[in-house]
Parts: structure tokens; C-alpha cells; sequence
């Protein structure tokens, strides 16, 4: 393909190199052209919405009242002063972060062993690949419907098993207490079986996720490091810590950035199993409960505000010191 | 000393590495087996025997899929009109998804314009908002616009919240598709809209595909808007919707709604299985040399 490539008479259009500076300003026109339907869509259902959520937030606006008022009412800061002062709010962040760091850290780790668990080749190894990735694919009402009906006091075959095997005296309320004593060792100590089941029903649902990245990134390393790191008498943990870890290390970085965004903004999964309760009152679900239960739309707004800019300041925080190992991986 | 620790790890993780395969498959199957053997046996063999992970001849029943697929006239629980609601969301969401997402991507792989950068960073950035962001003026306007745009409006914010990411994976493809061919199009004398249309797109299909699956499954699984939008009007409702909405009273026996989560279930896990075959298959191998 050359300058002198021009195209048939009929169709002055087609020469594509003839002169730079038109070509250049025809792909120019062109990709406005191409992007403007994508971008105009984003911007009326994406940001457009989420630009009013903002000025929501400084609005006494209620459902009831919300028909007759303009796009600018009324500034007021009643909403944030509504969010932080009622009860828990600070309370529900901390229940965020454990939940949020919880099933990020989980999550990861659990993939991370399946990957290795699962990168040697033996029979029936493609099959469970696949398998792995069922509770991530399988509808999250499915699942979490599946997980109540297994772990209740009624009739679920956890606690079943539990006292029949494991010899539980009574069954145990995992979706709905907030606080059970367990005694190990003579010692002691209050756990919460609902914020630890919500952080386990995580950990097991996105799991695959994070198995699928880290396998992708294994099938890439070149398998002579390690062939080599075996001749040199390195063993299996030293492989492991020495020649995949830091391989894996701006994928893992990466990952955890994703899952952690993910997490923190989760609703559906901590509403279906405890509905935000028994101490499993994370952000999300607060912010939905400011919409239906009091219709409070300015509140709702601020809330989900709140926590938008939470988890941007997290982020900067996490970018400010890991920041180079995530941005290597993207690029 | 190190050759001796090299052997004892050896000989530790061929011991560890089948233990954790194993609980690996329990963990990930269990659930799923669970789901299946409670949706085919009466409500009262659940109750005597929580604990049984089997169902015995006699009380193997297909009466749950029967009375969770009849309508609520009939007596039943009305799931064949949510998967049908379900299946005209999700597929409507599909469709415009595409049409809006593969345009923009197209742009930015392939055109140098003014401002390319910052459009797809802005996509990516729209990706990573939280969904509670968009919800309450969502929720505000379908509000005022009333429950008649149900269906319609769910699927015009499954679009808002799959297009940022169908551009991303549809980009990351059409990078990889020669700019030659398109080249080779227009000395044929193909404007760049018939190029895109009759040579780049056919050659994107699979993941074309790859991508309306997973926009699929999202708009398939997805809850919190479902919830908003269309709580009030059972007509209307999802699968996913109603099986929640469902499954919080009392009035329904578990193994009729263990039914409706192998329903609900069914169709994704399918799709998938069936597509990841033949998603692998590379179409621009060849597509360069001839």
C-alpha cells in the first residue's frame, strides 16, 4: 500500500493516503461521526442522572412533592446533615469497609488458589474450569435464595448437619443474629455470623472472577522461569514467592481495585440475604432504604453522595501508594 | 537440606492439590445440586429431612415446575409470564446495547479524532459509578412518568449501565482486526459506513456475541432497578423479581420456588456453556491473507 494507490475513478472518495492533512481531518469528522450516537446515549442515561443526583442532594426534595418542583430548588444542606447525624451512620461505613475489604481480600485469595489448584493438567481439568465459573454466571436472587434456604434454622441442611455431625446444640440463626458467643479454647468470643456469612456468600460468588484473571495471567508466564527455577533446586514455595507472585502482582493489584469498587457499592447480594439487617447495614442498602421505606429522595441523594465520595477517596489513597502496579498492568 | 524440603514440599502438594480440587467442586457444585434436588420433591419430605442431599422414588415430583410456571389465575405462581418479561427486557437490552455501543467503539479503535482519549477514558469512568448513583433520579423519574413505561424504561437503564462496558470489550476486539482489510474495502471503492458494516462487523462477530452474552446475563440477573421500577405491578415482573418478591412471604413452599431459581437459573448457565465453545474460535485468522 503506497501513496500511488488511488482508487477507481468513479469514487473520489477512496484514495485514503493521497493527502495527509485531508486524511487526517476526514478520520477526524469520521470518528466524531462514529462516537457521538455512543456518546449521546452515556451522556442522557449515564450522566446526566447521576449530574442531578448531585444537585438532589442539596434539595429538600420528597417524593410527594418532587411533581411540581424545577430542576433548582431550593439549596439546603439538610440532607447531609439528615445522612450523618441519624443513627448509624457511622456504624453502617465501618460495616461497609469490613464487608468491602473482607470480600475483595476473600475473594481474591480463593481464586487465586483455585487458579493454582487448577493450571496442571489432568482429566476432567476443562470441565472444572467451567464449573468454577457457576456461581459467578448464576443469578444473584438464584443464589442467595439457595444459600437462605440452606443455612436455616427450619429447615436448612447446614444446621442439619451441624447438629447431627458436629454436635451444634442449638441451630444457628446465620442470616438474621447479629452476635453469637463462641467458645474456644475456655475463651469467649462474640462473632457476627450475619456480616461473616454476607462476607462468605462474597467471597464465593466472586471468586471466579478473580480465578479467571489470575488464570490468564498464569497461561502467560513463560514456562521456562520456572523449568529454570527447579534446575537451581528452588522448591515448590520458593517458585511460588520468587518466580509466579511476582509475576502476578499487577494483575492481583488490578484486581483488587476492581473487586474493591465492586463491593463497596454492592446492594443486591446483602439485601437478599439479611435485607441490611442483623448488622449488615452497608451504604447501599441505606440508600435504598432512604428511597422506598421514607420516599426521601434528597436524603437517598446525599447518602449515595456520601458514598461515592467515600470510595473516591479510598481509591485516591489506595492509587497514592500501590499506584504504579495497577497503572503497569492497564497499560 | 534443600533438596530434602524440596521433596517434602513435592510430596505435600500432591497430597494438598487434590484436597483443595475436591472442596473446590464441592463448594462450587453442592450449592447447584441443592437448588435441583429441593425443586423436584414435596415441601413436606424437605421438612422431615432437611438434611438429605437425595430424593427417594417415591417422592420424586415435577408438580413444583408445574405450579411455578401456571399462571397466578390458574393457581400457580405465574413464572412463564416473568421469563417472558424477562426474556423481552434482556433481549431488547441486547439489541440496543449493540447499536449503541459498537459505533462508539468502533471510533475509538480505529479513528484518530480530537478528544478520543477522554471519550474512552469517560466511558470507563461512567463504568465505575455505583449503580445507587443512578437509582434515586431513576427512580424520581419513573416516578412521575408513571409504572406504563415498566419493561421499556428497565431496559433503556440496563443500556445506561451495559454500553460503557460493551464499548471496552468491543474496542479491545476491533483493535485486533487488521486495518488492511478495511483498506483493501475502500480501494474496492466501499465508503467507511458499508466497510464497517459489510467487512469489519462480520469479521467482529464473536465478539459481537461474547459481548451480548454477558450484556445479557447482566440484564438477565440484574435486581435492584427490577425492584424499583416495577415492584408494584406483578405483571410486569421479572424473573429474578419475583422469585425475591416471593420467596420473603411465607405462602409459598420452598421446593415450588427452588423450582422457579432452577428456571431462573437454566437459561443463563446454558447460553453460557454452549457460547464459551464458540467463543474461543478465532475468526481473523485467515481474514488477512486472502
Amino acid at each position: 500500500m503506497s501513496a500511488a494507490a488511488p482508487g477507481p475513478p468513479a469514487q473520489p472518495r477512496a484514495p485514503r493516503r493521497g493527502r495527509p492533512m485531508t486524511a487526517s481531518r476526514r478520520a477526524n469528522r469520521a470518528g466524531i461521526a462514529f462516537v457521538s450516537p455512543t456518546f449521546l446515549v452515556v451522556l442522557v442515561v449515564v450522566a446526566l442522572p447521576i449530574l442531578w443526583t448531585v444537585l438532589l442532594a442539596f434539595q429538600d426534595a420528597r417524593l410527594v412533592d418532587i411533581q411540581g418542583m424545577g430542576l433548582l430548588g431550593d439549596w439546603t444542606l439538610e440532607n447531609f446533615s439528615e445522612v450523618f447525624g441519624s443513627g448509624g451512620f457511622w456504624e453502617s461505613l465501618l460495616v461497609t469497609l469490613v464487608y468491602t475489604v473482607g470480600g475483595t481480600a476473600g475473594s481474591i485469595l480463593l481464586g487465586l488458589v483455585a487458579a493454582l489448584a487448577l493450571r496442571p493438567r489432568f482429566r476432567g481439568r476443562g470441565l472444572l474450569r467451567a464449573a468454577m465459573l457457576l456461581p459467578y454466571v448464576a443469578p444473584v436472587v438464584a443464589v442467595t435464595f439457595v444459600w437462605e434456604v440452606a443455612l436455616s434454622p427450619q429447615y436448612g441442611i447446614v444446621n442439619d448437619w451441624g447438629r447431627r455431625l458436629l454436635g451444634w446444640d442449638d441451630p444457628i440463626a446465620f442470616l438474621s443474629s447479629r452476635r453469637y458467643e463462641v467458645g474456644v479454647l475456655g475463651l469467649h468470643v462474640d462473632v457476627p455470623p450475619a456480616l461473616l456469612t454476607v462476607i462468605a456468600f462474597e467471597c464465593w460468588r466472586y471468586f471466579p472472577f478473580a480465578f479467571l484473571f489470575v488464570l490468564a495471567r498464569l497461561q502467560a508466564v513463560p514456562p521456562v522461569l520456572e523449568e529454570a527455577a527447579t534446575v537451581d533446586g528452588a522448591t515448590p514455595t520458593q517458585r511460588f514467592r520468587y518466580v509466579l507472585l511476582p509475576q502476578l502482582t499487577p494483575v492481583i493489584a488490578l484486581l483488587c481495585v476492581l473487586r474493591f469498587i465492586m463491593t463497596f457499592n454492592k446492594f443486591d447480594d446483602v439485601y437478599l440475604l439479611t435485607g441490611g439487617g442483623a448488622g449488615t447495614d452497608v451504604a447501599a442498602v441505606r440508600v435504598y432504604d432512604f428511597l422506598t421505606a421514607r420516599y426521601d429522595v434528597g436524603a437517598a441523594a446525599a447518602q449515595a453522595l456520601v458514598l461515592a465520595a467515600s470510595l473516591m477517596v479510598l481509591l485516591g489513597l489506595y492509587f497514592r501508594f500501590f499506584g504504579d502496579r495497577a497503572r503497569e498492568e492497564q497499560a | 537440606m534443600s533438596v530434602s524440603r524440596a521433596r517434602f514440599e513435592e510430596r505435600l502438594f500432591a497430597v494438598v492439590r487434590p484436597l483443595v480440587i475436591v472442596l473446590l467442586a464441592l463448594i462450587t457444585l453442592v450449592p447447584f445440586l441443592y437448588m435441583v434436588l429441593l425443586s423436584v420433591k414435596p415441601v413436606d419430605a424437605l421438612l422431615l429431612e432437611p438434611g438429605a442431599l437425595w430424593v427417594s422414588a417415591e417422592d420424586f415430583t415435577v408438580s413444583t415446575y408445574r405450579d411455578v410456571l401456571r399462571s397466578s389465575g390458574a393457581g400457580g405462581q405465574g413464572f412463564l409470564r416473568f421469563l417472558l418479561n424477562s426474556a423481552l427486557v434482556s433481549l431488547g437490552t441486547v439489541a440496543l446495547t449493540l447499536l449503541a455501543s459498537v459505533p462508539g467503539a468502533y471510533a475509538v479503535s480505529r479513528l484518530r479524532f480530537f478528544g478520543r482519549r477522554q471519550v474512552s477514558a469517560l466511558f470507563l469512568a461512567v463504568y465505575l459509578f455505583p449503580a445507587t448513583l443512578l437509582a434515586v433520579p431513576l427512580f424520581v423519574i419513573f416516578a412521575r412518568l408513571g409504572l406504563s413505561s415498566g419493561l421499556v424504561g428497565l431496559a433503556v437503564v440496563y443500556v445506561a449501565q451495559t454500553v460503557p462496558v460493551s464499548v471496552y470489550m468491543l474496542k479491545n476486539y476491533l483493535v485486533t482486526v487488521p486495518v488492511s482489510v478495511e483498506e483493501a474495502a475502500a480501494l474496492d471503492g466501499c465508503t467507511r459506513l458499508r466497510a464497517v458494516r459489510e467487512v469489519v462487523l462480520p469479521l467482529a462477530i464473536p465478539s459481537l456475541m461474547a459481548t451480548g452474552l454477558y450484556v445479557f446475563m447482566i440484564a438477565w440477573n440484574e435486581f435492584l432497578f427490577a425492584l424499583l421500577f416495577l415492584a408494584a405491578d406483578p405483571e410486569k415482573w421479572t424473573v429474578s423479581l419475583g422469585l425475591a418478591q416471593l420467596a420473603d412471604g411465607v405462602e409459598v413452599p420452598k421446593t415450588v420456588l427452588m423450582a422457579g431459581s432452577v428456571v431462573l437459573t437454566i437459561p443463563v448457565v446454558v447460553l453460557f456453556f454452549a457460547a464459551e465453545r464458540l467463543l474461543t474460535e478465532g475468526l481473523t485468522s485467515g481474514a488477512d491473507k486472502g
